[in-house]
């Protein structure tokens, strides 16, 4: 056991377990709350995976911006002192059935799969300086477009959720 | 079961493949049963998250270039623009309609 197994462990337990209880909870609040531990672990596995740049990209846009963003929801929504029973679940055992038979499928694809795997680390060790010049060369018609997706995006949002006056 | 044990022991591509797929699954539960719609917007985050998860356990195990964490971004990128659209959406129909059960939208407009 060296370090690198147990925190791979830690982190896909903490991820697996907080995206249980995002899943399974009845209250959407815990929910909300959950997902925060979920993204948090997922960037540990990012950090494992070599990927130091995208683990801290994580935590700025999804924890810090996503989360906030999901929670405004949760709390414009709902009232939150008494729990929606629309929050609870519907059509539980067909869907039960069904994600556990894709789990099933997708773990047993993954395991019995012969993956082409280098042995050697290629990898540099600071991606960010790497990511950059990758941005503005071969992908910098894809890194254009976002942009734009972007720009829309907010001025749609903006848009869609101004409140309209009673005229 | 010697082997079992010893595959457990070295986390590798497979490893981290197995979480994501597991996550995805989860992800794909919260859409299917939910009816709140902010609940299943989560579903949908989980979903990305292991589809980035896959991107980047190939890119560092596979190719072992940077490729795959370039398309993680835009994946990142896209996740929050459409979080950004599907709250300011939900926001607009619990306005009109006062619920965000997804189940009694039934009207564009009102």
């Amino acid at each position: 056991m060296d370090l690198f197994t147990i925190i791979f462990y830690a982190f896909a337990l903490l991820a697996l377990g907080a995206g249980s209880v995002v899943v399974f909870s009845k209250n959407i609040v815990h929910a909300a709350f959950a997902l925060l531990f979920a993204f948090f672990a997922v960037a540990g596995l990012y950090v494992l995976l070599m990927a130091d740049f995208l683990a801290i990209t994580q935590l700025l846009i999804y924890v810090g911006g996503i989360l906030v963003l999901v929670i405004f929801g949760v709390m414009l929504t709902n009232t939150v002192i008494s729990v929606d029973v629309k929050t609870g679940t519907v059509q539980s055992m067909p869907a039960v059935l069904l994600s556990a038979a894709l789990a099933g499928m997708l773990v047993g694809m993954f395991w019995s799969t012969d993956w082409k795997v280098t042995t050697q680390q290629t990898l540099p060790e600071a991606t960010g300086n790497e990511l950059g010049t990758m941005l503005l060369t071969s992908y910098v018609l894809p890194f254009e477009i976002a942009s734009v997706v972007l720009l829309v995006a907010l001025v749609g949002a903006a848009m869609i959720a101004r409140r309209e006056k009673k005229a | 079961m010697q082997e079992f044990l010893n595959w457990l022991k070295t986390p590798g591509l497979t490893h981290f493949l197995i979480v994501s797929g597991i996550l995805f699954s989860l992800g794909v539960f919260a859409v299917l049963t939910r009816r709140n719609a902010i609940m299943v917007l989560m579903g949908i985050e989980l979903i990305l998250n292991a589809a980035n998860i896959n991107f980047i356990a190939f890119s560092r195990y596979s190719t072992g270039t940077l490729d795959g964490q370039v398309i993680a971004i835009f994946v990142i990128i896209l996740a929050a623009a459409e979080a950004a659209i599907a709250l300011a959406i939900v926001l607009n129909i619990y306005q009109n309609f006062n619920t965000v059960n997804v189940d009694e939208f039934n009207r564009l407009r009102d």
